[in-house]
C-alpha cells in the first residue's frame, strides 16, 4: 500500500489550514509543521515586543488542534538567515532586485523541510501554494502548471523545483480558487480564516527594504544620477533606495518623465533615461533550472515572465554555456532587472526558470 | 531490539511519584477547604501546607518560618533577586554579582534590574563549566547588594563551589542566593552549614508535580512580595495557596533528599556508561562540563556535524525523550547560552545532545540509549 502520509507546511494562514482538511478528505494521513524562521531581534524588533513569528506558530498550533493533526515546530533560523535574509543583503548591496520568497522555496521549503519530513518518515510535504503539479506520462516527468486563480498563481516562485521535490511535494489548494479556500476554512471553523493574507517579504514587515539593509550594512554613500547620455542630473541617496522602473521619487526634474535605467554599483552611480530606454530585447539568466525539459538543448518558443505579477510575453529560449540561458523577446521588454527570476511558461506550464544576470 | 520508551529528560521535569498523588488526591476531592478559612475544612488544609512547610525545611536544614511557597523555581528566582535589589537599592547598593550560564529565571530578572539602574556583572564560567570562587570574591564590589550563583547547571549539569562562595559573601556581608533546581536530591544540601541566606528549589524535579515552588530565605532577610493582595505566606507571597500541590511536596521532598550518596552512586553508574557508550561508539563526540563535579544523573555531549533539533526528533521516534540545551531553550532560537559560556561555537552548542537520568532509569534503558544513538547520528550525518 501506498504510504500516504503528508507533512504540511503549516504557516497559520488560511491556505495550509485548508490544505490538510483537503488532504484528509482525499485519504491522507496529515501532520503539520511549522517554520520559525526568525526572531524579532534578527529582523531589528525590540525584542520585548511580541514576537510575531511566535505569534505565527500559536495559530498554526490552534489550526492543528482543530483539525486533530500533530503539529511540529522547526527552528531554521540560521538556514534563513543564511539562504534568504544574507541571500538578500548582498544582492541589493550588488545593485540587484532579489526575490527572497524563491531562495526561501529553494533552500527552506524543499530543501530543509523536505529533508526532515523524510526524517520522520513522511512520504509527501504538503505547501498551500496556489500551483498544480501533473504527471506527463508521454515526457515521464512532472509539471508545474500555473493556478486557475490567475490573481494567486505561484509558479512562478517555485521554478526551482527539482523532479525529486515535485514527486513528494503536494499542493492541495492549486485546483481551487482563493474563494473556495477560505469557504473550506470558515465551514471547518479554522481560526484564521479570515486572517488577511501574507504580504511582500515576511522579515521586512513594514516594506522598508532599504531601511533593513542599511540597519544591518550601515548607511549607503550617496553618488551621481546621471541620463543615459551621460549628463549628471543631481544625487541619489544610496543605490539600495531604487529599483529598475521606478520612475517616482528619483528626485529630478526633467522634461519628460525619467525612470531608472540601471545601477552602477562599481560607480555608484543611478542612471535614469526616457521610458523607450526601458526596453530590452534579450536577457541572459543563470543558474537555470528546467521542469518540463531534462535540460535545454535548442532553442524552444516559450513565453517569459520578468517579474511576479506580470503578463508574460512571447520568446524565444536559447541555451548558452555554464547553464546559463539566452532570452529573446518578440517585443521588447520593459524593465528587466538584475537579480529577479525570469521564468519561461509554455500555456499554462512552466517550463523553467532562472535568475536575471 | 524492540522499541522502548525511554525517559531521559529529567532534568526537564520528573515523574510525579505514586506518593505525590496519593498526597494530592485528598485536596482535589474532598478536602477542598480554604487555608484562610476559620472552619475545620479549612484548617485541614492550613495544617497540610504546615506540615509540608516543615518536611520542606527540614529537608535543606532551614525552620519552617523560613520557607516561602511559590508557584515554582522561577518565581522563587525572581522573588529572591528583586526582593535583594530592592533592599539593597535602599541602602545604595545596586550591583548584583551572578554567572553567565544561569537559568533564565536568573539572568532575564537581572536584565530587567539592569533596565531600572542596577549593575551586574556576570562571572563567567570556565571551560569545564566550573566558577571560580576567586572570580566572585573579585567581582565584589562595596555596593553589591546580591550574589547569586547556581548550585548546579541545569544543562551541563556541574557543580559549583557554593559552600566557598557562600563563605566568601558572608566574609564581605554579602546576601548570597542560590538557585538550587537541579541540585535537591542530588546533592546534599544544609542552608545553615553551607552558609545559603536564599535558596530556590522547584517540585517538579523531585518527583511532585508542576506549579509548586519555594523560596527558602533565612530570617531577617527583607523579603518583599512579587504578588501583592491577601497575607498568605506572611504577606510576601499573596493568592490562595496550591494546596495539593504543596501537600505533594511536602510528601515527597524527605525521600528526595535522604540516602541521596548511594541513590546516586547506581545512577552515576548508569550515567558513567552512558557517557562512556556514546564517546567510544560515536566519533567526533566530547563530554560538556566537567566529568567528576557533575550531577548524577546527567549527560551533555557535543556531536559533530547533526543539529539537535533533528536528532531529537530522531530520538522521539524510537521513543527516547532527550533533550538540546534546555526544556525552557527549545522555543528560543538561540543556541544554548550555557554552551556558549564554556566556549563552544554555535555550531557545536547546536549540535549538543543532553540526556538526564534518575533513578528511575534501568541499565536496559542505557543499553538501548547506546544502540539508537550511534544508528541516528549516522543516518543524521550521512545528510551532510
Amino acid at each position: 500500500m501506498d504510504n500516504k502520509k503528508v507533512l504540511v507546511a503549516m504557516s497559520g494562514g488560511v491556505d495550509s489550514s485548508a490544505a490538510v482538511k483537503l488532504l484528509q478528505s482525499k485519504g491522507y494521513e496529515c501532520a503539520g509543521a511549522t517554520m520559525r524562521l526568525y526572531s524579532n531581534e534578527d529582523i531589528g524588533l525590540d525584542k520585548t515586543k511580541s514576537c510575531c513569528s511566535l505569534d505565527d506558530t500559536t495559530d498554526a498550533k490552534l489550526a492543528a488542534l482543530k483539525l486533530g493533526v500533530e503539529h511540529y515546530v522547526f527552528n531554521f533560523s540560521d538556514e534563513f538567515r543564511e539562504f534568504v535574509i544574507d541571500h538578500f543583503i548582498s544582492s541589493y548591496l550588488d545593485g540587484k532586485t532579489p526575490n527572497p520568497c524563491i531562495e526561501c522555496n529553494k533552500h527552506l521549503k524543499f530543501g530543509k523541510f523536505l529533508q526532515r519530513a523524510r526524517l520522520l518518515g513522511f512520504e509527501y510535504i504538503a505547501t498551500g501554494h496556489y500551483v498544480i503539479k501533473e504527471y506527463d506520462e508521454a515526457r515521464g516527468r512532472w509539471l508545474l502548471k500555473r493556478s486557475p486563480d490567475a490573481k494567486k498563481d505561484q509558479s512562478y516562485v517555485l521554478y526551482n523545483m527539482t523532479q525529486d521535490e515535485l514527486a513528494h511535494t503536494l499542493f492541495p489548494c492549486g485546483e481551487l480558487t482563493k474563494e473556495r479556500i477560505r469557504e473550506v476554512a470558515l465551514q471547518n471553523g479554522l481560526v484564521n480564516a479570515n486572517k488577511p493574507d501574507s504580504q511582500d517579504i515576511c522579515f521586512i514587515p513594514d516594506g522598508d527594504y532599504a531601511g533593513f539593509i542599511e540597519d544591518n550594512a550601515g548607511a549607503q554613500p550617496k553618488g551621481d544620477t546621471i541620463l543615459t547620455d551621460g549628463t549628471k542630473l543631481g544625487e541619489h541617496s544610496g543605490l539600495i533606495h531604487y529599483t529598475v522602473g521606478q520612475r517616482r521619487g528619483v528626485g529630478v526634474s526633467y522634461s519628460e518623465p525619467l525612470f531608472v535605467i540601471s545601477k552602477d554599483v562599481q560607480k555608484n552611480t543611478l542612471i535614469l533615461g526616457t521610458k523607450d530606454k526601458l526596453y530590452s530585447d534579450s536577457l541572459t539568466a543563470k543558474n537555470c533550472n528546467f521542469i518540463m525539459l531534462d535540460e535545454l538543448k535548442e532553442p524552444y518558443r516559450c513565453k517569459a515572465q520578468t517579474r511576479y505579477h506580470q503578463t508574460a510575453a512571447d520568446c524565444t529560449i536559447s541555451p548558452l554555456s555554464d547553464g546559463r540561458v539566452l532570452c529573446e523577446f518578440d517585443e521588447p521588454h520593459r524593465a528587466v532587472s538584475r537579480g529577479q527570476a525570469v521564468v519561461f511558461y509554455d500555456g499554462d506550464y512552466v517550463v523553467g526558470g532562472g535568475e536575471i544576470e | 531490539m524492540d522499541k522502548k520508551f525511554v525517559y531521559a529528560d529529567n532534568a526537564a521535569t520528573t515523574k510525579p511519584s505514586p506518593k505525590a498523588i496519593d498526597a494530592m488526591l485528598p485536596f482535589l476531592y474532598e478536602e477542598y477547604g480554604n487555608p484562610s478559612s476559620v472552619y475545620s475544612l479549612g484548617m485541614r488544609a492550613a495544617k497540610a501546607i504546615l506540615k509540608a512547610r516543615e518536611n520542606v525545611a527540614a529537608a535543606i536544614g532551614a525552620r519552617p518560618q523560613e520557607i516561602y511557597f511559590t508557584s515554582g523555581g522561577s518565581e522563587a528566582d525572581n522573588q529572591a533577586l528583586r526582593s535583594a535589589a530592592l533592599s539593597g537599592e535602599k541602602k545604595g547598593k545596586r550591583h548584583i554579582v551572578t554567572t553567565a550560564f544561569e537559568h533564565h529565571a536568573v539572568l532575564r530578572t537581572c536584565e530587567y534590574l539592569q533596565r531600572r539602574g542596577f549593575d551586574v556583572t556576570y562571572v563567567k564560567p570556565d571551560s569545564r563549566g566550573l566558577i571560580s570562587p576567586c572570580d566572585i570574591e573579585a567581582a565584589l564590589r562595596d555596593d553589591t547588594c546580591l550574589v547569586s550563583v547556581m548550585y548546579a547547571n541545569n544543562e551541563i549539569g556541574t557543580i559549583q563551589p557554593i559552600e566557598e562562595i557562600a563563605g566568601i559573601c558572608k566574609a564581605r556581608g554579602v546576601l548570597f542566593h542560590t538557585d538550587a533546581v537541579q541540585a535537591v536530591g542530588h546533592i546534599d544540601i544544609d542552608v545553615k552549614k553551607q552558609g545559603i541566606d536564599m535558596l530556590s528549589l522547584s517540585g517538579h524535579k523531585i518527583f511532585a508535580p508542576k506549579g509548586v515552588g519555594v523560596l527558602y530565605a533565612k530570617s531577617g532577610t527583607d523579603i518583599s512580595p512579587l504578588i501583592f493582595g491577601g497575607s498568605q505566606e506572611r504577606g510576601k507571597r499573596a493568592g490562595t495557596e496550591n494546596v495539593a500541590a504543596i501537600a505533594a511536596l511536602g510528601a515527597v521532598i524527605g525521600d528526595a533528599v535522604s540516602g541521596v550518596s548511594e541513590r546516586t552512586q547506581r545512577v552515576r553508574a548508569m550515567r558513567d556508561r552512558l557517557i562512556d557508550g556514546i564517546l567510544s561508539s560515536i566519533p567526533d563526540t566530547r563530554l560538556n562540563g566537567d566529568r567528576e563535579r557533575r550531577l548524577d544523573g546527567n549527560v551533555n555531549i557535543a556531536i559533530d556535524g547533526i543539529e539537535g533539533e533533528s536528532l531529537l526528533l530522531m530520538l522521539d521516534m524510537a521513543g527516547i525523550c532527550a533533550s538540546s540545551g534546555s526544556a525552557c531553550e527549545s522555543a528560543s532560537l538561540d543556541p544554548s547560552h550555557v554552551l556558549k559560556s564554556i566556549g563552544l561555537d554555535e555550531k557545536r552548542a547546536k549540535g549538543s545532545l543532553r540526556l538526564t537520568i534518575n533513578e528511575l532509569n534501568s541499565d536496559e534503558d542505557i543499553d538501548y540509549i547506546l544502540e539508537k544513538l550511534p544508528e541516528i547520528v549516522s543516518r543524521l550525518r550521512a545528510l551532510r
